[in-house]
């Protein structure tokens, strides 16, 4: 791990940065949680979380919003996981919000609960009071996030301000805020697809099998394989048909699309990354598609 | 393979989203579907070339004014080394944005157009690359393509350059003559300019030697968090009491003599713990776990040191500020929270010595107070001892921010100077 001349691997100066900012949450806030969805960047986040307080537990509830149209063996992993950990798993309720009239469930074939997280997960923060809540948002994943602090504010509406955000320097971190108002906490930031399957080869850890190549029933729209699934509204010309495909990222099955894929380990994975030519979200969410500003908007209001 | 931070300085005008968007899409850290993205808005512009300003320039509002706002992390890597790219704003309002990219760089290229030269915003991107102490300094000569890749204005740019930057504490500074936009000493050396004898701009950033940039000799732990087990079911934990932090400085082993401050007590390294076991040694940047063979009351905020090399305790510092907010100015008795290492105290503005043009390097004694993007030296008055050292010898235990507590916000970076 370290070479006799005191250089420090990519990866080993990345966990520490990752190690140092989730301290730093556990020692400023009063209720942190750290949403755990079961996907790759989440599952890493939370190893770093289990390194950075060991030997003690994990000092913070974990939280998913659950759009109740993920898939099912990441479902699986993320209460599995959770238990090994002994940790508290908060799951907010996209179906929860819409049956209590705090959103409406969208219609039409491309329907989907993805935007509907926003109010699901804000309203989870209220109600627990979360002060601090840790993403695994990368800087690399798209241009608005490349923008985006280590700890970074939001006021009582959880709105982001992308044009007044607050200077960050060296490895110092404010974490004032008032009442009402949070922080998210984006420890992965400075950390590529690349680097978190590295990390994931050499931690030797664990993931949803989806994202290994297997087979699938799937459909194409818009040049993305869709799952096809009863919660995806799909059209009779668009015909269902089996493939071996795998995830190149885990979100609500309406909007992650699967990638023709015969990666069966970590180390082929990698191997077909390192050769890709389109970023993991332009393969996969339709929802970063909506325009050229999709995330930016998103984000000012609250979402991940 | 490690990673080596820098900060670009320049405006749009200078080419520096231009040599970024280079850099990415040279290594091939730009993807199809980003290129194509950045293709489609230049058609819809009307632009002639593909404007690889688009690549980084990424919120709405920066698009639509066609300037960069506010810092942009971007990554790239090469079998040598990951790159992380802290894009700084060039304007002169967003001298904040410099400062923060500059606080964690290992270099700093500073974009000077070769039809220009030496113009004022160079001068004060390079003083405050200087004064962050970023230990590398790149002056690329972009758009040679304009002056028919002269050697002779490349060299009256080093010159006029090389006697400005006299005048400053410049560790180590080159001169790369390039174009950006037809990558010429970019990536690899131009065919262009056979008479520059140096390496391209990649080749300098691959190679640079930046271990050694790191303080390896003074040992600094901030203490950040004490970690205690207490319903561990291993009962062998029921004692256990571990000194969580980052390692600012120096080097540590089990079984060295360390002090506690501030308590001044001393004591030895137990071991230094991790998840994946125990380290023979640690140095920064690591994140690690003490325990000490005594049983000392420490807690988040202390320091760990060497008994024979030590930080200064200070309650009165002297530093040079940087003020970022817009709305307070900073002037005596001005009353700020400060955050250093990893403690937080409040501060009250004792004096403001003068305030330093980045321009012409002349101080105003006279100058009330410090507005927004200015820099001055003040006296700050703590209501707990800090351990601090002097900011050019170590950027971790010199530096501090000031946050504003009436709105929470981040208004001014310091570095601490004259603290021994």
């Amino acid at each position: 791990m370290l070479q006799s001349d005191y250089t420090t691997s990519q990866l080993d100066v990345l966990e520490a940065e990752a190690i140092h900012v989730m301290r730093e949450v556990a020692a400023e806030f009063e209720r942190p949680c750290l949403l755990f969805s079961g996907g790759k960047d989440s599952i890493v986040m939370l190893r770093i979380a289990e390194k950075a307080f060991w030997p003690a537990p994990i000092p913070f509830p974990l939280m998913h919003v659950d759009t109740g149209h993920n898939f099912s063996e990441v479902i699986e992993f993320r209460d599995r996981r959770a238990a090994e950990l002994n940790t508290r798993l908060v799951v907010a309720s996209v179906q929860d919000s819409i049956d209590a009239g705090r959103v409406v469930e969208e219609t039409g074939r491309r329907a989907s609960r993805n935007r509907l997280q926003t109010t699901t997960l804000l309203d989870a923060i209220e109600e627990h009071e979360f002060d601090a809540v840790f993403g695994g948002a990368r800087r690399d994943e798209e241009k608005a996030r490349a923008k985006e602090r280590m700890f970074s504010f939001r006021d009582d509406f959880g709105q982001w301000d992308p044009k007044n955000q607050r200077p960050e320097l060296w490895n110092l971190y404010n974490a004032r805020i008032r009442k009402g108002e949070h922080i998210r906490v984006f420890p992965l930031s400075n950390w590529t697809e690349l680097d978190i399957w590295d990390y994931i080869r050499r931690e030797g850890i664990e993931i949803p099998s989806i994202y290994y190549a297997h087979t699938r029933k799937v459909f194409e729209r818009d040049g993305m394989l869709l799952a096809d699934a009863d919660v995806v509204n799909r059209d009779e010309d668009e015909p269902a048909f089996e493939t071996v495909v795998r995830y190149r990222t885990v979100g609500d099955m309406t909007c992650t699309g699967a990638v023709q894929s015969d990666a069966a380990t970590v180390e082929e994975i990698i191997a077909e990354i390192a050769a890709t030519r389109i970023t993991e979200r332009g393969a996969t969410r339709a929802d970063d598609r909506a325009s050229e500003a999709a995330m930016e908007d998103r984000k000012k209001e609250g979402y991940f | 393979m490690d990673i080596l931070r820098f900060a670009t300085a320049g405006s749009v005008d200078d080419g520096k989203s231009t040599l970024i968007g280079r850099l990415l899409f040279d290594s091939k850290a730009i993807f199809e579907d980003q290129l194509e993205a950045v293709e489609r808005t230049s058609r819809d512009r009307g632009t002639e070339y593909t404007d690889l300003s688009l690549l980084t320039d990424g919120l709405r509002a920066e698009r639509e004014q066609g300037i960069t706002i506010d810092v942009a992390y971007r990554y790239f890597a090469t079998p040598k080394r990951k790159f992380i790219i802290a894009d700084t704003p060039g304007h002169i309002q967003y001298t904040r944005n410099m400062v923060t990219g500059a606080s964690t760089a290992d270099l700093a290229i500073v974009l000077i157009d070769a039809r220009k030269g030496v113009v004022e915003q160079s001068r004060r991107h390079a003083f405050l690359t200087t004064l962050l102490r970023v230990p590398h300094l790149v002056l690329a000569v972009n758009k040679m393509d304009l002056v028919d890749y002269s050697k002779e204005r490349f060299e009256e740019i080093r010159e006029e350059f090389t006697a400005f930057a006299a005048k400053l504490n410049v560790a180590d500074l080159t001169f790369i003559p390039i174009s950006a936009l037809h990558g010429d000493n970019v990536v690899s050396r131009s065919e262009n300019m056979p008479w520059y004898q140096g390496t391209s701009l990649l080749h300098h950033l691959e190679n640079l030697h930046i271990a050694s940039d790191r303080n390896l000799v003074d040992v600094r732990f901030p203490v950040q968090y004490v970690i205690r087990p207490q319903r561990a079911t291993d009962p062998a934990l029921h004692d256990y009491r571990g000194y969580a932090g980052q390692v600012a400085g120096g080097v540590l082993k089990p079984g060295d003599e360390v002090m506690h401050l501030p308590s001044g007590l001393v004591t030895r390294v137990a071991a230094i713990d991790t998840f994946d076991g125990p380290l023979e040694e640690a140095f920064a940047p690591m994140s690690v776990t003490l325990r000490l063979e005594d049983d000392i009351d420490i807690s988040r905020g202390d320091m760990i040191c060497r008994p024979n090399n030590r930080p200064q305790v200070a309650q009165d510092l002297q530093a040079m500020v940087c003020w970022m907010s817009d709305g307070l100015k900073l002037g005596p008795r001005t009353k700020l929270v400060i955050k250093h290492t990893t403690r937080t105290a409040r501060a009250l503005v004792r004096d403001l010595h003068y305030r330093l043009d980045v321009n012409t390097l002349h101080r105003d004694e006279s100058a009330p107070s410090l507005g927004l993007n200015e820099i001055g030296r003040v006296s700050l008055r703590v209501t707990q001892p800090l351990f601090v050292d002097d900011y050019a010898r170590n950027r971790l235990t010199g530096g501090f921010i000031l946050i504003d507590e009436s709105t929470n916000g981040t208004v001014g970076a310091g570095m601490i100077v004259d603290a021994r």
